[in-house]
C-alpha cells in the first residue's frame, strides 16, 4: 500500500460536500482509504487516526489523502476526486414538485372556487371532505359506507360555513355545468335540482335535456346532490336546506326541483316550513308509494313553466313481440329506477321481490331469480362488494340476464341503462350481445329504459341504434318502460 | 365555460371524466393512511375543537420573538442540584441508556467531582445513589445529542418578553471528541472547564453589557438566507452572534487573551449558534403547548435510545418508539456499525419548521445522503404536507421566499406517512467514541398514530 498526500491551498468546498467526496473516491478501484477535506483541526486528527502524515497546512489548505493499492495509479485517484469534486448539473425540468397528497393540501396550492371531489374508501372520506370544508370549499362526497355520525359532523360544521356537502353517497351532480360522479351532460338553464338520489337526479336531468331541445327556457345548470340521508331524522336536511339557500340566492334560476324519498315526518315539516321562506318557487319530487313518478315530476316541471308534456320517444317497437310467461323480471344498474319501477308495478302486478325490497316480506336471499315478479338493484352493496359498479362492470346483471330469458316463466325483462360522465365508454356494446343471447331461443320482449342525452359522451341515438339492433324496445322514461312491460305481462295473462 | 376547478381524491375515473369537458383537475396521490389509523382519523377530524385549537397553537408560536437575555450557569438558572443530570430526549433510565448518553453521563459526573474517573461513574449510576435523570425538556431546556446539563455548566438563556417565558441550553463544545457526542476523555473535560471558568463568564459579560438584546430568533430568519438550515448548518449564524456579542467582550474588562481565545473558539466552531436557534425553537413551540384538541407536534426529542414526541393537545405525555440509526456520511475509517441511534433533543428545530424542513434553503447539507439540489427543494416541499402552516419570518428564497413549512400536524403524519425529515450528527455507538458522522433520519412511524389515539380518546363526545 502506498499514501498520497497533497494540499490544495486555495480550494474550498463544504464539508458535507468534501465527506460525500470522501465516499465517492473510497469506492474506486484501488484505492483502499481516501480522506478530503479541509484542513481543520478536527479533521486533522482524523486524517491522523487514519495514520496519514500531513505535512504543514492552514485550515484554508484542502488536504487530500489517499491510501492505495500498490498497483494502483496515483493519477486515476485524483481524477476520482476531481470528477467527485466538480460540481453536478443542474437537472432541467422542475422535478421538485410532488402531487399534493392530501386534498387540503391540494386546496392549499391554490385553486381558489374549486369544489372537491371525493371517491376514496368511505373510512377516509371524512377526513378528505373535512379538508375541503374547512378550507371554505364545497365538497361532493361519492364514496359509501361513510358513518351517519361523522355525515352530521360534516354537515353540522358546512352548515355554519354556508357550505354544501353533496353525499356521503352522492353519485351525481352538476356544478355550474359541469358534471361530476355520474352525471349527465346537459343544456344549462334556468332550473336548479336538489337530489336525494344519483339515478333519480340523472333520469331527471335526461329527460329535462329532452324537452329542451323542443323548449328553449329549459335547462339545467346547477343538480346538487346531497346524499341518500340528508333527509333522515338522523341528519335533518343539513345540505339540502343549503342546496336550496344556494339555488334560491342565484339570479340565474328560476326554479327548483327537489328529487328525495319522502322526507322522516319531524325533517318534512321543517323542510316544507322552509321551502315557504324561498322566493324561488320549488317543485317537491319525492318518490315514493302514493308519489309521482320520476317522470311525472318532469312533467310537473314543464307544466309550471307553462309547457306541455312532450311525447317521450321509444325505439324497437317491432323487435318487441309478445310476452309468453307470466313474469316480469327487472334487472336495474339504478337504485332509484329500480324502486321507482317497483312503486309503479306493484300497484298493478302485486307485490314484487327484490333485493331492495318495498318490505321486508319480499326480501331476497341469496338467490335472485324466484318464481315470482323480480326486480334487482345490482348497484346495491351487497352485489357490488369486491366489483366495480354496474355501470362498470356489467357481468353479473349479464348473467342474471341469461338466467332470466332461460325461465320459461319469464314473461318481459326490463333494464335499464344509464349514460353520461364516468359511465362505461360504450355500454351498449357490452349490454347488446347479451339481449341478443337472452332472445335467440325465445323472442322475449326486452324493455330498456335509456338514460341519457345526445351530448353524453356515449350519445344517445348510437347507443339507442344498437340496443333496437340487439333486438331491445327503448325508451328514456323509465315509468313509461315499466308501464310497457306491465302492459306486455298483463297481455300474457289475459 | 364554467369557472369551476375540481380538486379529486379516489377514483381517476372520476377525474377523467370532469378533464373530459375540459374542466381543470388537480388529482390529489392519495394513498391509504397508516394501518389502523381510520377510525381515529375520523373521529380527531371532526372534533369541533380541532380547527381552532390548532390555528391558536400556530399562532401561539409564530408569535413568540426570542431573546438573548442572559448566561449563567444550570444551578443558578435551573435550579440543578449536584446529582442531578438534564439529558435529551424522553425520560430514561440508567439501564436502558445508549453508550453516547452513558458516556456524556459518566463525563459529566466527573466534572460535577462526584467521581474522579469517569470511568468510575458507572457504578454512581447503577447503584441509582444520589443521582437521578431528567429530560431537559421537563426543565424547559433542550440539549444537542446527549443534552447532558450538569449544575455547573453555562446555560443560554432566552426569554419571550411578551409573556416572560424563557427557555434555556448549554454553550456548544465544537465538534468531534466532545462530551455531548459520549466523549469523556481528559481532553473533553478540560474544554469543559475552561467553558466554565472563561467562556461562560464571558459570555455572561458580554450578554448583559450587549445594550440591545440579541434577537435570535431576527438571526435565525437571516442566516436561513444566508445557507444555514439552522441544524446542521450555522455558520452564519454563528458569525452574526459574534457580530453582536464581540464589542461586549472587548470592553467587558476580561483578560485579553481570554477573550482571544472566546472569539478563536466561537470563531472556530461552526455549530455555536445552534444552542441557541434550539432553545429558541423550543420557546416558540412551548407557547403552542396545551391547546386541548390541538394536533400540531410541540416537542421531538431523541435519548439515543427511544425517539419521543409531545403534542399540543395531549399534554405532557411522551409518544414514544425505537430511535432509528441516520443514514449518512463517517467521519474517517467509521461505518454503519460504529453509529448509535439518533440522539438529541436539536430535533426541535424540525418541529419548528427550520433543519431539515428548511433545506430547501441549505442544499449541501442534501449531499449527506448524497442527494442533490433538486432533493433539498422536495424535501422541503414535501414537508408541507404534513405541516399546518407556512412560517412567514423564515422564508426560503430559492422556494420565491415561501415560508418554511411549520408545525407538524399529527394527522397528517398519518395520512400521508410522510415522515419529518430530520438533520442530525452521529454519535459512536460506545461510550466515549463522540461523533462518527452526520446525516439524514426520520421518527420511527409508530409513534404518531400512538399520538393519534390519544388525541381521539380526548375528543368530546358529540352532543
Amino acid at each position: 500500500m502506498k499514501d498520497h498526500v497533497e494540499l490544495r491551498s486555495g480550494a474550498y468546498a463544504d464539508s458535507v460536500t468534501l465527506l460525500q467526496v470522501s465516499r465517492a473516491v473510497q469506492a474506486s478501484p484501488g484505492v483502499v482509504a481516501a480522506q478530503v477535506a479541509m484542513a481543520t483541526g478536527l479533521n486533522l486528527e482524523v486524517l491522523e487516526g487514519m495514520g496519514f502524515d500531513i505535512p504543514a497546512s492552514s485550515p484554508n489548505d484542502m488536504v487530500v489523502a489517499l491510501r492505495l493499492d500498490d498497483g494502483a495509479d496515483v493519477a486515476t485517484a485524483l481524477a476520482a476526486v476531481d470528477a467527485a469534486l466538480a460540481p453536478t448539473r443542474p437537472t432541467s425540468g422542475d422535478t421538485t414538485v410532488a402531487p399534493a397528497r392530501t386534498t387540503g393540501s391540494a386546496l392549499r396550492r391554490g385553486s381558489t372556487g374549486a369544489i372537491a371531489l371525493v371517491s376514496v374508501p368511505g373510512a377516509s372520506a371524512t377526513v378528505e371532505a373535512m379538508d375541503a370544508l374547512e378550507a371554505g370549499h364545497d365538497v361532493m362526497v361519492f364514496s359509501d359506507n361513510v358513518p351517519v355520525a361523522e355525515e352530521v359532523a360534516l354537515k353540522t360544521y358546512a352548515a355554519s360555513r354556508h357550505a354544501l356537502v353533496m353525499g356521503p353517497d352522492c353519485g351525481t351532480a352538476v356544478v355550474d355545468g359541469v358534471g361530476l360522479g355520474f352525471a349527465n351532460a346537459v343544456r344549462p338553464g334556468r332550473i336548479g335540482i336538489v337530489a336525494a338520489s344519483g339515478t333519480g337526479c340523472q333520469q331527471l336531468l335526461s329527460l329535462l335535456h329532452l324537452a329542451g331541445s323542443t323548449y328553449d327556457d329549459v335547462g339545467v345548470r346547477w343538480a346538487l346532490g346531497v346524499g341518500g340521508r340528508d333527509l333522515s331524522s338522523a341528519v335533518g336536511g343539513l345540505s339540502t336546506r343549503e342546496a336550496l339557500r344556494r339555488l334560491d340566492a342565484d339570479p340565474d334560476v328560476d326554479l327548483v326541483v327537489v328529487v328525495s324519498k319522502p322526507p322522516a315526518a319531524e325533517v318534512a315539516g321543517d323542510l316544507a316550513s322552509y321551502v315557504d321562506t324561498l322566493a324561488t318557487p320549488v317543485e317537491l319530487g319525492l318518490l315514493g308509494r302514493g308519489q309521482r313518478d320520476l317522470t311525472a315530476v318532469a312533467e310537473a316541471v314543464l307544466a309550471r313553466l307553462g309547457h306541455a308534456a312532450p311525447e317521450w320517444p321509444v325505439a324497437g317497437t317491432r323487435n318487441t313481440g309478445v310476452a309468453t310467461g307470466p313474469l316480469l323480471r327487472g334487472l336495474f344498474v339504478g337504485g332509484t329506477l329500480c324502486d321507482e319501477s317497483m312503486l309503479i308495478a306493484t300497484e298493478v302486478l302485486g307485490p314484487i321481490r327484490s333485493n331492495i325490497p318495498l318490505s321486508d316480506e319480499l326480501a331476497l336471499g341469496d338467490e335472485l331469480l324466484v318464481d315470482d315478479h323480480v326486480m334487482i338493484d345490482f348497484g346495491d352493496d351487497a352485489l357490488t362488494q369486491g366489483r366495480a359498479h354496474p355501470m362498470i362492470d356489467p357481468t353479473l346483471r349479464n348473467e342474471q340476464l341469461a338466467r332470466s330469458a332461460a325461465d320459461p316463466s319469464t314473461g318481459v325483462i326490463l333494464l335499464d341503462l344509464v349514460l353520461g360522465h364516468g359511465a362505461e365508454p360504450d355500454p351498449a356494446a357490452l349490454l347488446g350481445p347479451a339481449i341478443t343471447a337472452a332472445r335467440t331461443d325465445r323472442a322475449i320482449p326486452v324493455i330498456v329504459s335509456l338514460v341519457g342525452t345526445d351530448l353524453d359522451p356515449q350519445g344517445l341515438s348510437a347507443q339507442v341504434e344498437a340496443l333496437t339492433a340487439a333486438g331491445a324496445e327503448v325508451h328514456v322514461s323509465n315509468a313509461s318502460a315499466t308501464r310497457r312491460a306491465i302492459q306486455l305481462i298483463e297481455g300474457a295473462r289475459a | 365555460m364554467s369557472e369551476t376547478t375540481v380538486v379529486t381524491v379516489g377514483a381517476d375515473m372520476f377525474a377523467d371524466a370532469v378533464a373530459g369537458q375540459a374542466v381543470e383537475v388537480e388529482r390529489v396521490d392519495w394513498r391509504p393512511p397508516m394501518p389502523g389509523t381510520q377510525e381515529h382519523l375520523a373521529r380527531v377530524a371532526t372534533d369541533p375543537r380541532r380547527l381552532d385549537a390548532n390555528a391558536r397553537a400556530v399562532a401561539a408560536m409564530l408569535g413568540v420573538t426570542a431573546h438573548l437575555v442572559d448566561v449563567a450557569p444550570a444551578s443558578e438558572v435551573l435550579g440543578l442540584e449536584k446529582g442531578q443530570f438534564l439529558h435529551a430526549g424522553p425520560p430514561i433510565e440508567w439501564d436502558r441508556t445508549s453508550g453516547p448518553l452513558r458516556g456524556a453521563l459518566m463525563g459529566g459526573a466527573a466534572l460535577e467531582g462526584l467521581v474522579d474517573d469517569p470511568e468510575d461513574a458507572v457504578a454512581l449510576f447503577e447503584s441509582g445513589d444520589h443521582v437521578s435523570l431528567e429530560p431537559c425538556h421537563h426543565r424547559s431546556a433542550v440539549g444537542p445529542m446527549a443534552g447532558v446539563v450538569t449544575p455547573s455548566m453555562w446555560m443560554w438563556v432566552l426569554e419571550d418578553r411578551a409573556t416572560g417565558a424563557r427557555t434555556y441550553c448549554s454553550l456548544n463544545e465544537g465538534l468531534g471528541k466532545v462530551l455531548r457526542y459520549g466523549a469523556y476523555g481528559p481532553e473533553v473535560l478540560t474544554r469543559l472547564r475552561w467553558m466554565g471558568d472563561v467562556l461562560g463568564p464571558l459570555l455572561q459579560a458580554a450578554v448583559r453589557g450587549t445594550e440591545e438584546a440579541t434577537d435570535v430568533t431576527g438571526i435565525l430568519t437571516q442566516m436561513l438566507q444566508m445557507g444555514d438550515e439552522a441544524h446542521n448548518r450555522n455558520r452564519a449564524g454563528t458569525l452574526m452572534l459574534l457580530r453582536d456579542l464581540s464589542p461586549a467582550m472587548v470592553t467587558s474588562g476580561f483578560d485579553s487573551s481570554d477573550v482571544a481565545d472566546v472569539l478563536r473558539f466561537v470563531g472556530g466552531n461552526d455549530h455555536f449558534f445552534l444552542n441557541l436557534a434550539m432553545p429558541a425553537c423550543k420557546l416558540a413551540l412551548d407557547a403552542g403547548r396545551g391547546v386541548p384538541g390541538s394536533t400540531m407536534v410541540v416537542a421531538m426529542a431523541r435519548n439515543g435510545t427511544d425517539f419521543g414526541i409531545q403534542v399540543s393537545g395531549t399534554g405532557d405525555e411522551w409518544f414514544t418508539g425505537p430511535a432509528q440509526v441516520a443514514e449518512g456520511l463517517f467521519l474517517g475509517d467509521y461505518g454503519p456499525d460504529d453509529a448509535n441511534p439518533d440522539i438529541g433533543d436539536s430535533a426541535i428545530t424540525e418541529t419548528a419548521g427550520i433543519g431539515g424542513f428548511a433545506m430547501a434553503t441549505a442544499p449541501a447539507i442534501v449531499r449527506l445522503v448524497g442527494g442533490s439540489v433538486p432533493d433539498a427543494l422536495a424535501t422541503t416541499r414535501r414537508m408541507h404536507e404534513i405541516t399546518l402552516a407556512e412560517n412567514p419570518r423564515w422564508s426560503v428564497p430559492v422556494l420565491e421566499f415561501q415560508g418554511t413549512p411549520t408545525g407538524i400536524d399529527v394527522t397528517k403524519v398519518c395520512r400521508t406517512g410522510i415522515l419529518p425529515q430530520i438533520n442530525t450528527g452521529m454519535a459512536g455507538a460506545v461510550a466515549g467514541v463522540g461523533q462518527v458522522g452526520a446525516g439524514l433520519v426520520t421518527p420511527p412511524a409508530e409513534i404518531f398514530p400512538k399520538a393519534l389515539a390519544a388525541l381521539a380518546a380526548e375528543v368530546p363526545a358529540a352532543t
